[in-house]
């Protein structure tokens, strides 16, 4: 009840903007390829439906695997600096000069890597490169975020590497690493669309090619409704891994 | 017994970064003593436990620990429980680490939480427990390897002064069921002549052993030992001592 009771607002403000548009574009006769009033977007949703529905799936799916591909390379890369001091400073920064780069720069070459014909390949590893960093700089700050006295339990009873990482530093990197998670997943949508983008060929049938392809045909109503699955897709990803979230701090605490 | 001690800091000197340097240490611990560290903060208390624990080592001097591993247990300022793990494989950590089998180590950590009044609350995690419960698991973690060194830094400070008063009568009691030599660190002078046999004070200046004075009366203490005069008197001379060793502007 209290969280129908707190979403209402948002609902309420959605519904009274989305009235403004639709009178404002019936009343002004706003131009249908500049902009179309709400219940043509909803047209087009319904007609363009299954396309849109198989291109979101495509997207996800390319998201989807750019994030476990972000998570382990990720965490895995935080974890091995965090055994060696050296290490970290030999890989910090490169880790912010991948970060600091704009995919969108790198997507040419990437494209040229992967060929043409696996264009899909090419969004997944960019979209993998825009989620590394929040995963990588989650899993270290939360690697090295273990309570002090507890490192110095661990040094008193001389426990080996492998027991400090596996029984302290992991279990205190946990919500780190989940908070990280929940930030890339969000950038893997968005590096996934930029790179398709780029990428520009129908190969990989995502939303990107979508917004891309109803925007030249000037069909302003199926690109708002494109737009419209993605930022639907958005979120359900955020839902998705904040109730993972919730539930692992939940049963630890 | 007194004469080789079980842990000892010979001219023991610490340098920090930007700081006057602590010491030279002098701090002489035998079997089975228990010994309260006062002084002010800042004297150098922490880092002579730390010292006597190994996980600091000297600029200058020795130290003599206890000769076989795993036989020195330490409590921190704040019960230090790991959140994601319940009040059992808390306690069976130091087991644990020290390779003691999973299933053993699960049955010595449910006897030392049975020890400390917590055998029904094995399966609790951290935050459900009081102030005083934390604390009690994170004593039974450092006696679960069965100590012969336990040492104990300002453990129950943060604690109601009765829940305080609790835990030192535990403290006592787990003491002469299995006689153990303790260094304590505490700031309250009556807590420091109640709970040890012998108070050593530290010079605010340098952290030097100052005044080193033996508490009369048995361990553990008899029902109504704060009102005898022998303990009021030893509580005055503490709190002399401590002060003389305070920084002139004090």
């Amino acid at each position: 009840m209290n969280r129908v009771l707190s979403a209402l607002p948002g609902l309420i403000l959605t519904a009274l903007l989305l009235a403004i548009w639709e009178v404002a574009c019936r009343a002004l006769a706003v131009p249908v390829y500049f902009l179309p009033p709400p219940s043509a977007v909803a047209i087009a949703l319904v007609e363009n439906g299954p396309v849109l529905a198989a291109s979101a799936l495509q997207t996800f799916w390319m998201a989807f695997q750019a994030l476990m591909v972000a998570t382990v390379l990720g965490g895995g890369l935080a974890i091995a600096v965090s055994l060696s001091r050296p290490a970290e400073q030999a890989v910090a920064p490169l880790a912010v000069a991948l970060q600091v780069t704009p995919v969108v720069a790198i997507a040419p070459l990437v494209l040229i890597w992967a060929g043409l014909d696996h264009a899909d390949r090419a969004v997944i590893a960019l979209a993998a490169a825009v989620a590394f960093f929040p995963i990588f700089s989650g899993v270290l700050t939360g690697l090295k975020s273990a309570d002090p006295d507890l490192e110095r339990l661990f040094d008193l009873h001389g426990a080996t590497r492998l027991q400090r990482l596996t029984r302290l530093r992991l279990p205190s990197a946990l919500p780190f690493a989940l908070e990280g998670i929940r930030v890339a997943a969000g950038l893997s949508v968005v590096g996934a669309v930029v790179a398709e983008f780029v990428s520009g060929s129908g190969a990989t049938q995502g939303l990107a090619w979508r917004l891309l392809e109803a925007g030249n045909r000037l069909r302003t109503a199926e690109l708002l409704a494109a737009l419209v699955c993605l930022s639907v897709l958005g979120l359900l990803l955020n839902a998705a891994t904040t109730a993972i979230q919730r539930r692992v701090i939940a049963s630890r605490a | 017994m007194a004469d080789t001690p079980l842990a000892r800091l010979t001219g023991a000197v610490v340098r920090y970064p930007g700081r006057a340097a602590l010491g030279p240490i002098d701090l002489a611990v035998a079997t089975s003593e228990i010994v309260a560290l006062v002084g002010a903060s800042g004297a150098g208390k922490s880092t002579a436990l730390r010292m006597l624990a190994g996980l600091e080592t000297p600029a200058q001097g020795s130290i003599t620990r206890p000769e076989t591993t795993n036989s020195t247990g330490f409590v921190f300022q704040s019960a230090t429980l790991m959140p994601w793990a319940d009040a059992r494989t808390n306690v069976a950590l130091p087991l644990e680490l020290s390779g003691v089998p999973a299933a053993e180590a699960r049955r010595r950590a449910d006897e030392a939480l049975t020890a400390v009044g917590l055998g029904d609350r094995t399966t609790a995690r951290p935050r459900q427990l009081s102030g005083g419960m934390a604390m009690r698991v994170s004593l039974a973690r450092a006696l679960s390897i069965q100590p012969d060194l336990l040492l104990l830094d300002e453990p129950f400070a943060a604690l109601d002064s009765i829940t305080r008063r609790g835990l030192i009568e535990d403290l006592h009691r787990l003491w002469s069921a299995r006689p153990f030599a303790a260094v304590f660190v505490t700031h309250d002078v009556e807590e420091a002549a109640y709970l040890a046999s012998r108070v050593v004070v530290l010079s605010a200046a340098d952290g030097r052993a100052v005044a080193d004075l033996p508490m009369p009366g048995p361990l553990p203490r008899p029902a109504d030992w704060r009102r005898d005069p022998a303990f009021r008197e030893a509580v005055e001379d503490v709190a002399q001592a401590l002060a003389a060793a305070m920084p002139e502007a004090a």
